[in-house]
């Protein structure tokens, strides 16, 4: 394949995530702008975390003001699984050379499952795994700062619009329901997520439902039983 | 918060993330496996943070009734149907996300 071959065929598998990042990005920018935050921190904020989800959370706890612990325990439990992306890619990404911290930085769940798919020689392989990262990492952080300008002009109240985390949860959540029989860690997780809600309240049950789910899942996992 | 928070936030959350992406090329390099138990953990641990975060959306829905946990709960029904259904993340965030403001303003 030529350069623009190239281009060209990443381009096009990359179609599937522009529709879902700028949508998602802009929902994430409007959200933002509703919680104070211009399109200058939608953007700082995509240029330097760059994970859907995770930023959805951070909002609320920007605006709510939570601690520092507990805001680098969810980053840390919630893109934990983003290892485990990287894990696949070890033999390819060690020889990108100069483009191996960027292909670390740009990991998401849809670029990993597009890189994933691909089945080209190496050579072309290496320059359509960055290209698809570099266009998705585009698509995001234009779908944010589009967001909080829209955030910003529209005439109407946007109340309710940060539901929209929530759907995505939900549609997340689904996902992993159906990739497995073992149901019992996503009832876990639910069970002490509302046991701790009860005990420790809305402000304070995030840490120890975290900590509590994982440390469970941990034992489990690591004794060897199946859950 | 104060923007030196924020920025602190911000950027602790990038290292975090950063850090975990980039775990194995520090850790097993080479040919060294992962343990099996830290694979099985991969695999049950995003459903279960997962289902945290969305008793985390809808903490608040014990307050008000009428006021917010109609509007959540309808919409979480609506947008697990219409994914059950289409399977399409697009349509059943905004679906949902529609449902809940319309909800918002009429309930």
């Amino acid at each position: 394949m030529t350069k623009a071959q190239i281009r060209k065929n990443a381009f096009l598998k990359s179609i599937p995530i522009m529709c879902s990042y700028i949508f998602v990005s802009m929902a994430y920018g409007i959200m933002m702008e509703n919680a104070g935050f211009g399109w200058y921190y939608s953007l700082f904020v995509s240029l330097t975390v760059y994970t859907g989800a995770f930023q959805f959370v951070l909002i609320t706890f920007l605006s709510s003001g939570a601690s520092i612990v507990t805001i680098a325990l969810t980053a840390f439990l919630m893109n934990s699984r983003q290892t485990f992306y990287s894990l696949t890619f070890l033999k390819d990404f060690q020889k990108m050379g100069r483009r191996k911290l960027y292909m670390i930085h740009t990991m998401t769940d849809e670029t990993y499952a597009v890189n994933c798919a691909l089945d080209l020689p190496e050579k072309e392989k290496e320059d359509t795994m960055f290209l698809v990262a570099f266009f998705s990492r585009c698509y995001w952080m234009a779908g944010a700062v589009l967001g909080g300008v829209i955030g910003q002009l529209l005439p109407f109240d946007m109340e309710g619009i940060d539901f929209c985390m929530t759907a995505l949860f939900v549609i997340i959540f689904i996902d992993q329901w159906e990739k497995t029989r073992k149901h019992i860690p996503a009832m876990t997780g639910l069970g002490i997520g509302i046991l701790c809600l009860v005990i420790f309240g809305q402000k304070s049950f995030m840490l120890p439902a975290l900590l509590i789910t994982s440390g469970i899942l941990v034992i489990t996992e690591k004794g060897g039983k199946s859950v | 918060m104060t923007t030196g928070g924020i920025l602190l936030a911000v950027l602790v959350s990038a290292v975090c993330t950063f850090a975990l992406r980039a775990l194995p090329f520090l850790a097993f390099n080479g040919e060294r496996r992962m343990p099996l138990w830290l694979d099985r953990l991969g695999q049950v641990l995003p459903a279960a943070i997962m289902a945290v975060l969305i008793v985390y959306c809808l903490k608040d829905v014990g307050s008000d009734l009428r006021g917010i946990a109609f509007p959540k709960g309808i919409a979480v029904a609506a947008v697990a149907v219409t994914y059950k259904w289409k399977h399409n993340t697009l349509i059943s965030i905004a679906a949902g996300t529609i449902l809940h403001m319309v909800l918002l303003r009429v309930l």
